[in-house]
């Protein structure tokens, strides 16, 4: 299976404060994988990382065989990858189907913008709202999770796309993660919420202080149900 | 003679003229501005002196090269905003995860030194440069006569700024920019290049003071100072329209100069204090400006 992330040795700063100490983790074509952790165990920021959002970084960052971790922001994405972050990051100033179209294409084969009105019926009907922040918090995160879907990136990183929102849209959004697999989207979850992730992912990592401290696949879930109670005091 | 509130009506219709013609270089600066202070986050106190350096671009392409004002139009804006370029990449760019305050600092300094270094070289007497031929002479519209250059101004004017609201607002462009002001990091992550988008932004505020330098040389001379006092003026328009916002900044900047000429008619002693008065309402009543949004 092809390789289209490897994080080696990664350490990241935030000015003076260092958040993560020497991160390994690998991410296969068409897998989904979640990172576990408690708040402040260092997901977020492996996140931002892969996309040069932190201060500084060492180790090495490789996306899709090249090493991305001295590029700019901007140089990154354009592997083809593509960002949701946690706090959406919806623009005030531009309207919802402003928004969607917003991010330049950066791979071939990005889903139509049809498709992805199909996939998330809410967003074509508020498309002509005046302002992208007056969506709902679950239109909001679904408008965040759309537009990275038309510009062909293949590599999906999605922070907490389920936190604050009500059952039935954390129920619709897993339908959606089901449907980007299927469809060969390559996809790193960071998530808070197990019962989410757990149907969703191939393998799973759990990060503690800045570091991995357990993987494992999909199939080994059951036996560590036990030390991910511990992991996440859940 | 008809009059209007016992004035004369071509006393009044002159100030009118003289009201849009200095909001028309009110409205093209702050536009400069406004586009500037909204993705930079910098106030960029060297406005005034690349307003006078596009006048005397003008002059220089004129009687060092021979290229008349039609060229000026075009050349002095891109030569003035190519300094702007180089003052971002080499200064500004190394301010921006400081307080705004450096950055104002920075640009208020550059602006003496330029204004310090043209005022040694050319002198403070101002250098005449004449209305292009094309444009000589006037309309007599019965009531006042209206002279062509300065019906071009006004139409130049309001075709500049209303071409620039269209880019920001209407095209895709200006939604990278209107995003980026918002969040520059997550535009930078969905792959468009932020800092260069940041310098081409400057050089365009920049270049939009020497345009409007290059249609004030036939109306004002060309004087190293010229900036100096029209910048005052400018920063209140755009403090009254709201920093940043495009909208703001032209309809303010026009209204500003109408009213200000209104004032000399009515109220002459008033006239040079009438837009800090306003600018004290508007700080008073919203503070945000009548345009802005925070």
């Amino acid at each position: 299976m092809a390789e289209v992330l490897r994080i080696s040795h990664l350490n990241a700063w935030y000015g003076e404060s260092h958040i993560l100490h020497g991160v390994d983790l690998v991410v296969n074509k068409g897998e989904v994988v979640t990172l576990l952790g408690r708040n402040g165990s260092g997901r977020t920021t492996t996140l931002k990382s892969v996309m040069g959002l932190v201060g500084r970084r060492a180790g090495s960052i490789l996306v899709k065989g090249k090493e991305t971790v001295s590029w700019p922001t901007h140089r990154i994405a354009h592997e083809g990858i593509g960002y949701c972050p946690e706090e959406r990051a919806i623009f005030a100033s531009l309207s919802v189907e402003e928004n969607l179209l917003l991010p330049p294409r950066t791979g071939e084969g990005g889903m139509g913008v049809d498709e992805i009105y199909d996939m998330f019926p809410n967003l074509r009907e508020r498309r002509k709202t005046a302002q992208g922040t007056k969506l709902s918090g679950g239109e909001q995160q679904m408008l965040a999770m759309a537009r990275i879907l038309r510009t062909g990136a293949d590599l999906l990183l999605l922070d907490e796309i389920t936190e604050g929102l009500a059952p039935v849209i954390v129920q619709a959004l897993g339908r959606v993660i089901v449907k980007l697999k299927e469809r060969g989207f390559t996809i790193v979850l960071v998530e808070q919420n197990f019962r989410f992730a757990a149907p969703l992912a191939d393998r799973f990592y759990v990060m503690e202080h800045g570091k991995i401290a357990e993987a494992f696949p999909a199939a080994e879930l059951q036996d560590k149900t036990q030390l991910l109670h511990e992991y996440l005091g859940v | 003679m008809t009059e209007i509130f016992g004035k004369p009506l071509p006393v009044i219709m002159g100030q009118l003229l003289i009201g849009l013609i200095n909001g028309s270089f009110y409205a093209l600066l702050s536009l400069g501005l406004a586009v500037i202070f909204g993705l930079l986050n910098i106030i960029n106190f060297t406005h005034g002196a690349q307003y006078m350096m596009g006048a005397f671009a003008a002059y220089f392409l004129l009687n060092k090269l021979g290229l008349n004002y039609w060229w000026a139009l075009v050349l002095a804006p891109l030569a003035v905003g190519a300094t702007g370029v180089v003052i971002e990449r080499l200064m500004l760019s190394r301010l921006y995860k400081l307080d705004h305050l450096y950055g104002l600092l920075l640009t208020f300094g550059i602006a003496l030194v330029i204004q310090g270094a043209f005022r040694h070289e050319f002198g403070s007497a101002g250098l005449p440069y004449s209305i292009p031929a094309l444009l000589e002479g006037g309309q007599n519209l019965g009531f006042m006569f209206l002279p062509n250059y300065r019906a071009w101004v006004i139409f130049a004017s309001l075709v500049v700024c209303l071409g620039t609201w269209f880019v920001i607002e209407r095209t895709k462009l200006g939604a990278y920019l209107r995003a980026a002001t918002e969040n520059p990091a997550m535009v930078q992550a969905f792959g468009i290049n932020v800092p260069r988008m940041i310098t081409l932004t400057y050089g365009f505020g920049v270049a939009l003071a020497g345009l409007a330098g290059v249609m004030a040389a036939p109306i004002y001379q060309v004087n190293p100072l010229m900036g100096a006092d029209t910048i005052i003026v400018v920063f209140a328009v755009v403090v009254i329209g709201g920093m940043g916002s495009i909208m703001g900044a032209v309809v303010t900047g026009f209204g500003l100069g109408v009213i200000e000429g209104l004032t000399k008619v009515f109220y002459p002693e008033a006239s040079n204090t009438v837009i800090f008065v306003i600018m004290a309402i508007v700080l008073m009543i919203r503070p945000q400006g009548l345009f802005g949004s925070r």
